[in-house]
């Protein structure tokens, strides 16, 4: 087991690199000069001159790119062209809100997907699996732009339960300590903000969570409904087990191996920052901060930005792996 | 063997309700076995014999399979019409089942010794340490060693016997007083199948649990059973203890399977087998199933549905008319053919 996990650790290890020298060529690959194209076609040939060096854009690419990993390796990602700030911290909050919201969308989504698709499996062709399996079927197809406004137009605006954007009451800020405002509420013991947050929290999870669950419920449900068919499942039945331990034990633990993969991946797509549901929601998250980054051609910022969401991509796909070889003894032998 | 009677089937009917209407598989089934006793039930594939045990244990597929008629008596209580509450109490405890296929009926992802302790646990209110050397103790029983080890792997860490060797363990922690097993020893290469038959032979002589042993193998009839039951096409067409059964086989479908024993000795026959195949449950719709593959079938054969006719022999039935009409000239003729080939 031990070694298993130390290999696949260290498998990643060249999969970041590769994907380093990919984002590093990409962002090279836009045409025109960097430097013409952030000062305008009116700037004068020293200013432009001036950036290029300041970017370091006038050595050899190789140069560039041993540099540029030399600081990431310091935990250096350059600075903002914009703000001048360094991006390592200038990026930090708008990633906070982005995992944030992402990992409640996504608790939501794998809670009642996965249930959900259990239940329909158990009870296959009887109401409930009807019902849900439509659910399913509209909520893959869900134009998430439009679920948000009607959420908001819904349950803030008629109704008025829930507030319609933002992370927080702007009349009542929150201290930030590690910018994951659940933490920093409960660190700070604040109940009322704690509550704040989560109501901030609702609409955009649930805007986001829609599609992860819609795919999670129809995953699990073909998953169990394979694995029910097989033997050991009979097995399980034979001895006497009740239908409830049959399948929340035996099916689940092998019916969730496949929906793993489709958890990892949609955790991924989320983390990369739900631009649209950002933009609707006003949530500070690291979609809108690329998103900006482009519009000042901020080059560095938009290099990072991708950078980090690969990097979180990479990491989830370890995570799923080191998961399956915990559920499943078969791997380490192999 | 006890005279008391353990489990007494009536009349079964089972049948699969399927796009293309309904399928009875097995279709009027009377038997019985006794406690202790070692009852074979054999025939073709198809024959329902796989479908009679999955209604014995309500086991059936949900919303497809259906006893539709008939009775299943286990000591005397219905199971036809037990609930689903009472069947959970049942099954693994009193009447347990193992399979066909040793390496697929386990749970790959859950260590042996937490499937056995589940089956324990399920029925008895024990602790997992107790209910552990239970398990180890049930393992070295059926032959396999070190049994503490064993409880800490996973299946795929072991070969095809042991796995079968272990399905028994399970199916005998809570001592049943029945065990159905469904063709236990086909998916095991020869010398492996006769271990595992001596060791099913072995636990019901010390714990005289009785055994339905499903095969379609006369040899592993002769080995392990006491009496004999034959299906075809859903029906029992013969039923007797295994020395008359083989002795004197009265239906042509039974000699026609005891025909076609591979011969230990001989090497230079060929393999005889029945011609033609089962037909589909509910093909034949009047007349004799067997009318089609059968040597001596004659127009009565073909109108009239053949019963169950006792025999000469005590507890020795046929389905046939040539059985019934002609008792004992069915072997004459069928040495007259073999002399003749
Ligand atoms: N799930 C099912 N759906 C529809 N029909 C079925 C199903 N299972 C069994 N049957 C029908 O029941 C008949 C008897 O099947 P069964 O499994 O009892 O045969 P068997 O005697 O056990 O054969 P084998 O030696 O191959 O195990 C089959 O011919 C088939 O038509
Ligand atoms: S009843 Fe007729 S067809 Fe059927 S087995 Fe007997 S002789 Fe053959
Ligand atoms: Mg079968």
């Amino acid at each position: 087991m031990l070694s298993y996990v130390v290999r696949r650790v260290l498998m990643v290890i060249p999969v970041l690199f590769g994907m380093s020298l990919v984002v590093f060529f990409m962002i090279r690959a836009i045409p025109g000069n960097p430097a013409q194209v952030i000062l305008g076609q009116k700037a004068t040939k020293e200013a432009v001159a001036a950036l290029t060096h300041k970017l370091g854009l006038d050595q050899p690419w190789y140069v560039q790119y041993v540099k540029y990993i030399g600081g990431l390796l310091h935990g250096d990602l350059g600075e903002s062209i914009r703000t001048g700030a360094p991006i390592a911290e200038e990026i930090w909050p708008y990633l906070a809100a982005t995992i944030e919201l992402s990992l409640a969308a996504m608790l939501i989504a794998v809670i009642i997907g996965v249930n959900a698709g259990i239940i329909s499996a158990w009870f296959q062709n009887s109401w409930f699996d009807y019902i849900a399996m439509v659910l399913a079927l509209i909520g893959v197809s869900m134009p998430i732009f439009w679920l948000g406004l009607m959420e908001q137009w819904l349950f803030s605006i008629q109704l008025d339960w829930l507030p319609t954007s933002g992370r927080e009451d702007v009349r009542n800020p929150i201290e930030p300590i590690t910018h994951l405002y659940l933490v920093d509420t409960l660190l700070s013991g604040n109940t009322d903000q704690f509550w704040q947050v989560v109501q901030h929290l609702v609409l955009p999870s649930m805007a986001l969570a829609t599609i992860p669950m819609a795919i999670i419920a129809r995953m699990t449900r073909s998953s169990m409904l394979e694995v029910m068919k097989s033997d050991y499942i009979r097995t399980a039945r034979a001895k006497g087990l009740s239908m409830f331990w049959v399948v929340y034990k035996h099916s689940l633990k092998n019916a969730i191996i496949p929906v793993l993969t489709v958890i990892g991946l949609q955790t991924g797509l989320l983390l990369g920052g739900a631009i649209l549901t950002e933009t609707i929601f006003s949530w500070p998250g690291i979609g809108r901060y690329i998103y900006d980054a482009i519009g000042y051609r901020d080059y560095p910022v938009i290099q990072s930005g991708i950078l980090i969401i690969a990097t979180i991509f990479i990491f989830i796909n370890l995570i799923v792996d080191l998961l399956y070889a915990i559920i499943d003894p078969r791997i380490k032998y192999n | 063997m006890g005279e008391k009677v353990l489990l007494e089937v009536h009349g079964l009917r089972t049948s699969f309700f399927t796009d293309d209407g309904e399928i009875p598989a097995v279709d009027g089934v009377d038997f019985f076995i006794r406690e202790g006793e070692v009852l074979g039930i054999v025939g073709e594939s198809g024959c329902g014999k796989s479908v009679t045990s999955l209604s014995i244990m309500g086991l059936l597929p949900k919303g497809i399979g259906k006893v539709v008629g008939g009775e299943i008596l286990f000591k005397g209580e219905n199971l036809v019409e037990a609930s689903e509450r009472r069947m959970k109490q049942i099954r693994g405890n009193e009447i347990a089942m193992i399979f066909q296929e040793p390496m697929t009926s386990l749970n790959p992802l859950f260590t042996i010794g937490n499937q056995l302790v589940e089956a324990i646990r399920i029925h008895t209110k024990i602790g997992k340490k107790e209910a552990r050397a239970r398990a180890a103790e049930m393992l070295k029983l059926v032959g396999l060693p070190r049994a503490a080890q064993l409880l800490d792997e996973y299946p795929h860490q072991l070969s095809g016997g042991m796995r079968q060797r272990v399905m028994i363990a399970m199916a005998m922690l809570c001592r049943p007083a029945l065990l159905i097993a469904d063709e236990p020893t086909t998916a095991l290469d020869v010398t492996i199948q006769a271990q595992i038959l001596a060791l099913m032979k072995q636990l019901n002589q010390t714990f005289g649990t009785a055994v339905m042993m499903i095969t379609h193998d006369l040899g592993v009839v002769a080995e392990l059973c006491d009496r004999v039951i034959v299906m075809y096409a859903g029906q029992i067409v013969e039923e007797g203890s295994v020395r008359d059964i083989f002795r004197n086989p009265k239906h042509p479908y039974t000699i026609g399977l005891i025909r076609s024993i591979p011969d230990i000795r001989g090497k230079k026959e060929r393999l005889y087998s029945i011609p033609g195949q089962v037909p589909k449950p509910g093909a034949i719709r009047r007349g004799c199933r067997f009318a089609d593959r059968c040597e001596w079938v004659v127009d009565r054969c073909r109108h009239e549905d053949p019963l169950l006719y006792e025999t000469s022999e005590q507890g020795h039935r046929a389905r046939c008319f040539l059985a019934l009409e002609r008792e004992g000239l069915v072997d004459e003729r069928a040495a007259a053919r073999s002399e003749r080939a």
